[in-house]
């Protein structure tokens, strides 16, 4: 079982608060990750800078915890190829789903939009569903 | 400084602050992702309190910010404006919840622990990028189909 850390969570849930309401003010964009993701690299080439931008301070923030918070980067507990499933799944679900945790979790809810609290409701669901079922068939180690 | 190099700034703090909420909040950590999840068993509801850290936050963010005319570097905002809920909605979620349950990462926390150096990241993120294209070449061909247009040929 892993620690309850409300107060480290609540922070980082404020500063994602934060740093969605800064490309909100700033550029009046939406920062919902698997959509800046999927078009920063199959999206319209004229539309791709500001896109790259973003996912470099993603990855970058990644390097620096090396550094501030090396405990922060865990690994996952499934074997690889069970982590290549996901990564197909997530793809393709983000794209027909319009939005993964950050577009519809963070800033659809914030926007009370009725597609973004049925997606999450969704994706909660079917997550946990996951969880319980891998956990009942042996961990997926 | 031109408005693209103003936006790309915007951009790249927003994302730099973003990765730094997720690591402290313990998004990147897909073992607490797969304990939040895990409401029947080891239950670990930490991560409910980054999403209602985020969600206050961006709530009065996004009533304050829809009170001007334009946000600060472009000339309108671009927000979703869809309202109807349909099939490919509810399935892409569902889809896409089986996925996260079932590693534990989502995009944003994959992307960050990539530039950690993390080998399960990298692999999650690379077939990840591979869903994306399958699912945009899918739905290409299906806006084709509904056309009934040919394919442009290079």
């Amino acid at each position: 079982m892993t620690l309850f850390t409300p107060y480290a969570s609540l922070a980082g849930g404020a500063l994602i608060g934060l740093a969605a309401s800064l490309l909100l003010i700033g550029q009046g964009r939406i920062a919902g990750i698997s959509g800046i993701a999927s078009n920063a690299l199959l999206g319209k080439p004229g539309d791709r800078g500001w896109r790259a931008a973003f996912l470099l301070g993603l990855v970058l923030a990644g390097s620096a915890s090396l550094i501030f918070a090396p405990a922060a980067v865990g690994h996952s507990p499934r074997r690889l190829a069970l982590i290549a499933v996901a990564g197909l799944l997530v793809g393709i679900g983000t794209r027909l789903g319009s939005g993964c945790t950050s577009g519809h979790g963070v800033c659809g809810v914030s926007r009370l939009s009725p597609r973004s609290l049925v997606a999450t409701l969704t994706f909660l669901l079917t997550g946990a569903l996951t969880v319980t079922l891998v956990r009942s068939l042996g961990g997926g180690a | 400084m031109s408005r693209s190099t103003q936006q790309w700034l915007t951009a790249f703090a927003s994302g730099l602050l973003f990765g730094a909420g997720l690591l402290l909040g313990g998004m990147t950590d897909p073992r607490k992702v797969i304990g939040f999840l895990d409401v029947a068993g080891a239950w670990d509801p930490s991560l409910a309190f980054v999403m209602l850290g985020a969600v206050v936050v961006h709530f009065i963010a996004y009533r304050w910010a829809r009170g001007s005319a334009s946000p600060l570097f472009a000339d309108e905002f671009a927000i979703p404006k869809l309202r109807h809920i349909d099939a490919k909605l509810v399935g892409g979620s569902a889809v896409f919840g089986v996925g996260w349950g079932l590693a534990g990462y989502c995009p944003g926390p994959g992307i960050v622990s990539l530039g950690a150096g993390s080998r399960d990241a990298l692999v999650f993120v690379i077939t990840m990028l591979i869903g994306m294209l399958l699912s945009v070449k899918y739905e290409a061909r299906q806006s084709r189909a509904s056309t009934g247009a040919q394919p442009a040929r290079a």
